[in-house]
């Protein structure tokens, strides 16, 4: 579980995060969704410290990443897996050689462990026939999936994703989501997820935190979304005219 | 204000640069890759400029010495002179750091705004020792040797003149060669050589580094990165002759 307190984050003058609270449940997908530029990708980057925040804290199973110093900050980096919105993966690096690099700085394993680690995270997310392929070689989604498969080479016991689904057909981005919430479930990690997809935050949802002005909207499930009262939000969720016509349908 | 603000930030950089690497044996895989990648790969374009450089140093020289009391052996004196003190290192590492600093500030800055860096940290790997000491390093032990290969390839430049031109005659480019030497101007090439790599390496990994934005600035990162460490080079070559030579 990540306890997140009261954090607020400063850039020059503007002030991007107020005060925000929020708890990122162990075992569940924790969605954080608003506008762009509201601060959703701010607010991932200060809970992961690579933004320091101005105040507040931010508890990983009651250890505070803004009092850590450096030490213990690489010592919890090891626990955490993160998936970019471009897949950040290294371009002179093939697939495999990507899942390997985290597993040569952290780990003692054996050539023999370390390609058997490669295989089972290759195998979980569903790439075959692929490892020695270059980033440009492969498709968006197939980088996506290479990137998560990074992401849990180390085994993390807390996962972030940054807009997963960014650039990727509607089939492809259920994949990924349904991928997203089947690690979630199977390991028990701590995943929080940035989006403005209202397809995933239908579809894998289950806790939601409504980012608008850079402070904390609303919080609830998928189910309680579509029947907020919650202005802000409702022009979020029933922006398009797809969501218009299901919420008319269910009225 | 500003350029305090960015010699703090490259003193911090370097800090962090200059940190024991995590893995050893990745370090040296990288070292490996630098070395041929900065090194190595500079060879090609030092043979050929340097080649010509001596060349037309001696013909330039030749064609100022047309006094008849001058005798012909100075024009090799001072061929050999101008590319061990200025030609060999100075003009070397300017244009090392057009072709190869460009490449270093790219390289990095196209990783940071594809997030390759922010993968590393979150990773918890020192992002900057693991992409920029390998570069430095290879830089400082490949240069000496880039050096000296200028300087024996601008003097066969100057050789080749001597056979093919009415100049001068072998005979006199050779003694002119031999004519005073002292090995300590080869030792003093060598040394600003090491500063030179280390600026070059340094200064356009800082720009690369610290880019914001797009590809467009990536480009003028490059740029920056070539601008200040052509100056740099400059100043510091003042700096050095005028700690070694006077």
């Amino acid at each position: 579980m990540i306890e997140i307190n009261n954090i607020s984050k400063t850039f020059g003058d503007k002030k991007v995060l107020k005060e925000v609270s929020f708890i990122i449940e162990q075992g569940k997908t924790n969605l954080i969704i608003g506008e762009s530029g509201m601060g959703k990708s701010v607010f991932l980057k200060s809970v992961v410290g690579l933004h320091p925040v101005d105040n507040g804290n931010i508890l990983y199973d009651g250890r505070d990443l803004t009092q850590m110093d450096d030490k213990e900050l690489k010592a919890l980096r090891q626990e955490i897996g993160m998936v970019f919105q471009g897949g950040a993966l290294f371009n002179s690096s093939s697939v495999e050689e990507n899942i390997r690099f985290p597993l040569d700085m952290f780990t003692k394993m054996s050539k023999k462990e370390k390609q058997k680690r490669i295989d089972f995270c290759l195998e979980h997310v569903n790439i075959e026939n692929s490892n020695h392929l270059f980033p440009s070689e492969i498709s968006g989604g197939m980088q996506k999936r290479v990137a998560i498969a990074r992401a849990i080479a180390l085994n993390p016991k807390y996962l972030f994703f940054d807009e997963p689904n960014s650039g990727l057909d509607p089939k492809t981005a259920i994949v990924i989501d349904n991928l997203i919430l089947s690690l979630t479930k199977e390991f028990d990690i701590t995943t929080m997820i940035i989006t403005h997809d209202m397809n995933s935050v239908m579809e894998i949802g289950e806790k939601i935190m409504f980012v608008y002005d850079g402070k904390k909207w609303w919080e609830g499930t998928n189910n309680e979304i579509f029947n907020t009262e919650n202005k802000e939000l409702n022009e979020f969720v029933f922006a398009s005219d797809l969501f218009k016509s299901i919420k008319t349908i269910n009225q | 204000m500003k350029l305090l603000f960015h010699i703090g930030r490259y003193a911090l950089l370097l800090k962090k640069v200059f940190a024991k690497p995590q893995k050893f044996r990745i370090f040296f895989i990288q070292l490996l890759k630098e070395l041929d990648k900065l090194g190595v790969g500079s060879v090609s374009i030092v043979l050929i400029i340097t080649f010509f450089m001596g060349a037309v140093v001696t013909i330039q020289t030749a064609a100022n010495m047309s006094n008849p009391l001058l005798p012909k052996y100075l024009i090799g004196f001072a061929t050999r002179d101008s590319i061990i003190l200025e030609f060999s290192s100075t003009v070397t590492a300017v244009i090392l750091a057009g072709i190869m600093g460009s490449n270093i500030s790219s390289e990095i800055g196209n990783m940071r705004i594809g997030e390759q860096i922010d993968a590393m940290e979150i990773m918890g790997v020192n992002s900057a020792n693991h992409i920029i000491l390998p570069k430095i390093l290879s830089m400082i032990i490949m240069m000496p040797f880039l050096v000296i290969i200028a300087m024996a390839v601008g003097i066969f430049g100057g050789l080749v003149v001597s056979l093919l031109s009415n100049a001068l005659t072998l005979n006199d480019y050779l003694e002119g060669l031999q004519y005073d030497f002292s090995a300590f101007k080869v030792l003093y090439s060598i040394v600003k050589s090491l500063v030179f790599a280390f600026i070059i390496t340094s200064v356009s990994s800082y720009h690369g580094f610290y880019v914001r934005g797009g590809a467009i600035e990536v480009g003028k990162a490059g740029s920056r990165g070539v601008i200040y460490s052509i100056i740099l080079i400059l100043m510091s070559n003042l700096f050095i002759t005028h700690l070694m030579l006077t």
